[in-house]
């Protein structure tokens, strides 16, 4: 698929299990074999329902929760298994911005406390340096200094909230941003920035790993799309390709439900209705055109 | 006509003063139709739709009637609305999940709920029944825990349980914005589908999404900051509003197909006003790319066309 000197970011056979139930008597698999790669100036979405190991995946790639099996690997190196201090130097590379912007700020200090914390990774920095270095993050994220430094989080919108955990990041000069749902919180007419904003620093060369459930944005922002089912990848490849041509029944199934603003549901058409699957062997995946991967299915549509 | 309001004014209290969360409302709904309210968080849209049925502690009614079926609503006072909820007026909360009691099977949250109202079960088991059925449950739910149900399965149960009594109106409050795509659509079409069947005459449909109200709606109420921006069929506010900030609104929305790398898409700068102390005059003026020196005079929402209300100079004018 990609030439391997571009790659950052590679997923390689990873499955996250959970032991569930009294006295953890059952195995739940959250994630189900998924590989997959991010490369620099990238933005790759992944795209599933609640439950689909999405979420999961994001926390194993900021190393918030351990890969139960495979590898991930950045720039080259293994980063499932890291210790407390090679730890540290990742988070210089790589960064998360969550859901709710409201909860990752503690509500006691002042918002821009989360920069300030930045400070730390560089000691070596001047004071009047790092102001610098912040006015450029907030401009970068379209924020007025003026507007945001010494408020408390309830003064700011989420919008803005959301665009300070953006410009933090960017701080360390991040290379790969884990950003899962970070607009479904945001009203329409804000999220858009956000989105355009993600797209503006991906032509700076930042890779991102755009978590969602939502199908049309995926799409507006993605290169490359990944649609995830019960932990499995059930298709990945170009977005174009896999919004433009989707082959799995089950993206189908996604593409046709989706609420669309000038199209109505095909009143005509039957509700599709797709099986409940739980097998716990990973479907193969066969690649029915360049770049784009289908997994493999008993022909029942 | 089923529902009409006239002039509604809802004021949350607050430690800084009163919140304007719903300023002056007039609209009216008719027999038979899905009335989507529409608009970004803190617009007041929720707080519209609770007043019809029930204010919560710190909401106090300021002005203005609600008249349903010729009769008016006594939203003011809670226990007089009692004889209204469930039979004329009803309401699928936002979280159908947390809205049956944990510890009552289904059945038995049925039972009770009818019998407040001094309706035998047993005279409306049958078609409580057949309604399940219809929804896709089996009359085994009755027997079940809330928590041996999934989510889908709670909300199509309580969206049955709240509509056993053929209510005349029917709040729907952000019902599919929990819900993944494939069930939101499941979700939608039921809710024209029990209007359809009669099982409710008129509903207003809460959603922050324009995508589902264009699915589901016959027309869309657009609110912003507390007051009524635009009303008119779906088809007219998807394709051819006239606010501005409905037109900003829309074309800020992302669609399958739409790609950033070829079209790119604009927010609309800045925020909505504060409640506590809103400007005088139109209230969108500070991010609208059209205001001029009357918007500080509040524009009234008037008739611009049969069945197309706007609140703004430009677009009457």
């Amino acid at each position: 698929m990609l030439e391997g000197g571009r790659l950052m970011l590679a997923l390689d056979g990873v499955s996250k299990v959970y032991k569930v139930g009294t006295f953890g008597g059952k195995r739940l698999r959250a994630v189900n074999d998924v590989s997959f790669q991010v490369a620099p100036g990238e933005v790759v979405s992944l795209i599933g329902e609640s439950g689909s190991g999405k979420s999961t995946i994001g926390r194993m790639v900021l190393g918030l929760s351990r890969a139960t099996e495979g590898t991930i690997s950045f720039e080259g190196q293994d980063v499932s298994r890291l210790e407390r201090r090679r730890l540290h130097a990742y988070y210089a590379d790589v960064q998360g911005v969550f859901q709710d912007p409201f909860s990752s700020y503690n509500p006691i200090f002042k918002a821009d406390r989360v920069l300030a914390l930045v400070k730390g990774f560089f000691p070596e920095i001047g004071r009047s340096e790092w102001d610098e270095k912040v006015e450029n993050a907030l401009n970068a994220v379209r924020l007025e200094p003026g507007a945001c430094l010494g408020k408390y989080p309830h003064q700011l919108s989420g919008g803005q909230l959301q665009r300070m955990l953006i410009a933090r990041a960017l701080l360390l000069d991040i290379k790969l941003l884990v950003a899962d749902e970070i607009i479904s919180m945001l009203d329409a007419s804000t999220r858009i920035d956000v989105l355009n904003l993600l797209g503006d620093l991906k032509e700076r060369g930042l890779g991102v790993l755009f978590i969602t459930h939502d199908l049309s944005l995926g799409n507006y922002i993605s290169d490359r799309a990944v649609i995830l089912r019960h932990g499995m990848i059930v298709e990945a490849g170009a977005t174009s390709k896999v919004f433009g041509n989707p082959v799995h029944p089950y993206t189908r199934m996604l593409l046709t439900s989706v609420p669309q603003l000038h199209t109505k549901w095909d009143a005509t058409r039957p509700r599709p209705v797709v099986e409940q699957t739980s097998g716990e062997t990973a479907a193969h995946l066969v690649e029915v055109e360049p770049d784009h991967l289908v997994a493999a299915v008993g022909e029942t549509s | 006509m089923s529902l009409r309001v006239d002039d509604l004014t809802v004021y949350y209290r607050s430690l800084r003063g009163d919140v304007k969360a719903v300023d002056g409302a007039t609209f009216s709904i008719e027999d038979g139709e899905i009335m989507g309210l529409a608009g970004e968080s803190g617009c007041g849209k929720s707080s519209l739709g609770k007043s019809l049925i029930r204010m919560d502690a710190r909401m106090k009614h300021v002005g203005g009637r609600v008249e349903l079926d010729g009769r008016e609503l006594p939203i003011a006072d809670d226990r007089k609305m009692n004889e209204f909820r469930f039979r004329d007026v009803s309401i699928v909360p936002q979280y159908s999940m947390s809205a049956l009691t944990p510890t009552r099977k289904v059945g038995t949250v049925a039972r009770e709920l009818l019998e407040s109202r001094d309706v035998p079960f047993d005279t409306v088991k049958a078609e409580l029944v057949r309604r399940l059925t219809l929804v896709g449950l089996s009359e085994a739910v009755l027997e079940r825990y809330p928590i041996e149900l999934s989510g889908g399965m709670k909300q199509r149960t309580v969206m049955v349980i709240s509509t056993l009594l053929d209510p005349s109106l029917l709040i729907a409050d952000e019902i599919t914005s929990a819900l993944d795509v494939s069930s939101q659509r499941a979700v939608g079409e039921l809710l024209v589908e029990f209007r359809d069947r009669g099982f409710v005459k008129s509903m207003i449909v809460i959603t922050h999404d324009l995508a589902i109200l264009y699915q589901v709606a016959d027309t869309i109420l657009v609110m912003y900051a507390g007051k009524l921006a635009e009303k008119a069929p779906a088809e007219t506010i998807v394709g051819a509003p006239r606010h501005p900030y409905t037109r900003l609104l829309i074309s800020s929305l992302p669609e399958v197909g739409v790609r950033f790398d070829e079209t790119r898409l604009a927010g609309i700068p800045g925020k909505p006003p504060s409640l506590l102390s809103p400007p005088a005059g139109c209230r969108f003026r500070d991010r609208c790319p059209l205001a001029f020196a009357k918007c500080e005079e509040e524009p009234p929402f008037v008739e611009i066309e049969p069945g197309h209300e706007v609140a703004c100079w430009k677009a009457a004018a």
